[in-house]
């Protein structure tokens, strides 16, 4: 009996082994992965950082990237100008004023949810047919702006809907329960109290703006040049970095561009969770 | 004039509630106007080259009216398949590693990095696919830009989302479950993989489609390492052209049926993923339930 036992404990578990190494290769696979390409672009790309890159013109020998930068900039700004408002305002409807449940409720979900699932070359080409060809605006920032709100509005919808469903239906009742009206409620004690969440999805837009190149190749053209009003075409960093990578002369200063549009693209979503996490410290006061 | 302010507040309120229904119809415009517009210029050319022509031809030869982009599908099936091959094992184990091995300190350290992977524009990795994984396999196998790296490339690009899919469904999954098996006698780790696990196979499916979706619609790093040959791929060391990819190389130049034609390809995309997010929402679903 005692010996059956002891063979027992002495039989090694070579599936649970298996199993546990597997995972714990996986893991590692994936932490090398991330640490791979996170090193190897900053190895590359730092020593490619010096000022004539960031000239005031571009020219095909410096290959500046500040007028890209900049449209970058005007880009974000012009597409947010159109986005937030918009998907704020929905979120609002959807959570304060809309039935639970209603048709025009699910008919709405199934839109947001549809768009959030297109592929931005999609976004791209419907914004070329669209904004560019049929309202005559040609390649330039506005037809470029346009064609991102589409493509974040699923998101920051999807943000500030979840940022006003965390406000407890207290603070409504307490502001009714004064006498204030709907639309007060809204603005003064509702959107107030869901700041940092909006906030931090609005920030997440702009990494997803920052970083787009598809939906922009077709729509804001490739000018590399600071774009003077909203109806000029512009190249923003990303799609600079894609056409310098294309034609593979400069490859360090390609490098320093990553590099660049790395650390835009890290701080900015490292921002929106700094934020996120604000809130929730907040709420738990 | 109590009565007044009153009214006055009433319109108000009533103005205000249409402004928001109006911001919230927005998204079912924009959706019906990119249904429009695509298939407004898909549908007349898929019409003139014919859908058996278009849907099954294996010539893409657009100088001389051949419009078929059997090829461009097979390649994003392809290449997809690929990304699945190698992102979902080792995004799902990853996430079980997350959710179910990892110490507290390993995860603090892992977690940024898979939010760091996740938050990459896609140009990035296409430009290390460029410059690293095409030259590397090229030494290796022979043949740079194939159908193999683009999906090494989209296997590591769908990992962020595979594992912060899996691992949420895993955590959803009761303790009890887990600790029923462990009573059992079962070690932790067969507890793990076939008790916790299979119970979270919806969401798991989900994690499955959402990679699917991202790596079909993916356009700019899968142009940079699939080499983009509008040929019937022969092997997985061949190159090959997705439905993006199609698009994004000859729109810039293409007119009338040869420019309908590409349109007509990204409705072909757009209905693939409608498809696969139709799929999505079946899986969410049965999770409801």
């Amino acid at each position: 009996m005692k010996e059956a036992a002891l063979r027992k404990e002495k039989r090694f578990d070579w599936l649970s082994f298996c199993l546990r190494w597997l995972v714990r290769a996986a893991a590692l696979l994936t932490f090398a992965l991330a640490l791979f390409i996170l090193g190897y672009i900053l190895a590359k790309g730092v020593p490619y950082l010096r000022p004539e890159l960031f000239a005031r013109k571009y020219t095909s020998e410096n290959v500046s990237m500040l007028p890209a930068l900049l449209n970058t900039l005007s880009m974000t700004g012009l597409s947010l100008l159109i986005a937030a408002p918009l998907g704020v305002f929905s979120a609002v409807y959807l959570v304060e004023y809309a039935k639970r449940g209603s048709r025009v409720v699910k008919v709405i979900r199934l839109a947001s949810e549809t768009l959030s699932g297109i592929p931005s070359i999609v976004y791209g080409l419907f914004g070329m047919i669209f904004f560019v060809t049929a309202m005559r605006w040609g390649y330039s920032l506005l037809a470029g702006a346009f064609t991102l709100a589409i493509m974040v509005l699923p998101l920051l919808m999807r943000t500030t809907e979840e940022a006003l469903l965390s406000v407890p239906d207290s603070y409504r009742e307490g502001s009714f329960g004064l006498g204030a009206g709907r639309l007060r409620t809204v603005f003064r004690i509702v959107l107030p109290a869901a700041a940092p969440g909006i906030l931090a999805g609005v920030i997440l837009a702009v990494g997803r703006i920052v970083g787009e190149t598809a939906a922009l190749i077709f729509t804001a053209g490739a000018l590399e040049k600071l774009a003077q009003s909203p109806m000029r075409a512009a190249a923003t960093l990303a799609v600079h970095m894609y056409h310098l990578a294309g034609e593979g002369f400069h490859i360090g200063q390609t490098y320093a561009t990553a590099v660049v549009l790395i650390v835009l693209v890290l701080g900015i979503n490292g921002l929106s969770g700094f934020v996120a996490g604000r809130m929730t410290k907040g709420g738990k006061k | 004039m109590r009565r007044i302010h009153s009214f006055l507040k009433q319109r108000k309120e009533a103005f205000a509630r249409v402004v928001f229904l109006v911001a919230a119809c927005v998204c079912v415009l924009c959706v019906a106007l990119i249904c429009i517009y695509l298939f407004a210029s898909a549908i007349p050319a898929i019409a003139e080259i014919g859908p058996l022509k278009f849907l099954g031809g294996r010539a893409w030869h657009p100088g001389v009216g051949e419009f078929g982009i059997l090829p461009m599908m097979v390649g994003s099936l392809y290449v997809t398949a690929g990304a699945v091959a190698f992102g979902v094992p080792v995004g799902l184990l990853t996430a079980i590693y997350l959710a179910k091995f990892a110490g507290k300190r390993v995860a603090r350290a892992l977690r940024p990095l898979i939010a760091l992977m996740a938050g990459l524009p896609s140009i990035i990795y296409g430009f290390l696919g460029l410059v690293v994984l095409a030259p590397l396999l090229r030494n290796l196998l022979g043949s740079g830009k194939s159908i193999l790296t683009a999906s090494l490339l989209l296997g590591i690009m769908i990992l962020p989302t595979i594992i912060s899919v899996s691992e949420s469904a895993i955590r959803a999954v009761p303790a009890q479950y887990y600790e029923g098996a462990l009573a059992l006698g079962a070690s932790h780790e067969r507890s793990v993989f076939f008790v916790t696990v299979p119970a979270a196979k919806s969401g798991i499916m989900a994690a499955l489609v959402l990679g699917i979706g991202r790596a079909v619609g993916e356009t700019m790093a899968v142009i940079m390492v699939a080499g983009n040959q509008a040929v019937l791929p022969e092997g997985i060391l061949s190159g090959v052209r997705t439905l993006t990819a199609n698009i994004v190389l000859e729109m810039g130049y293409a007119t009338d049926l040869h420019r309908e034609a590409l349109i007509a390809t990204a409705a072909v995309l757009f209905v693939f993923i409608l498809l696969i997010n139709f799929l999505l929402s079946l899986l969410k679903r049965r999770d409801v339930r």
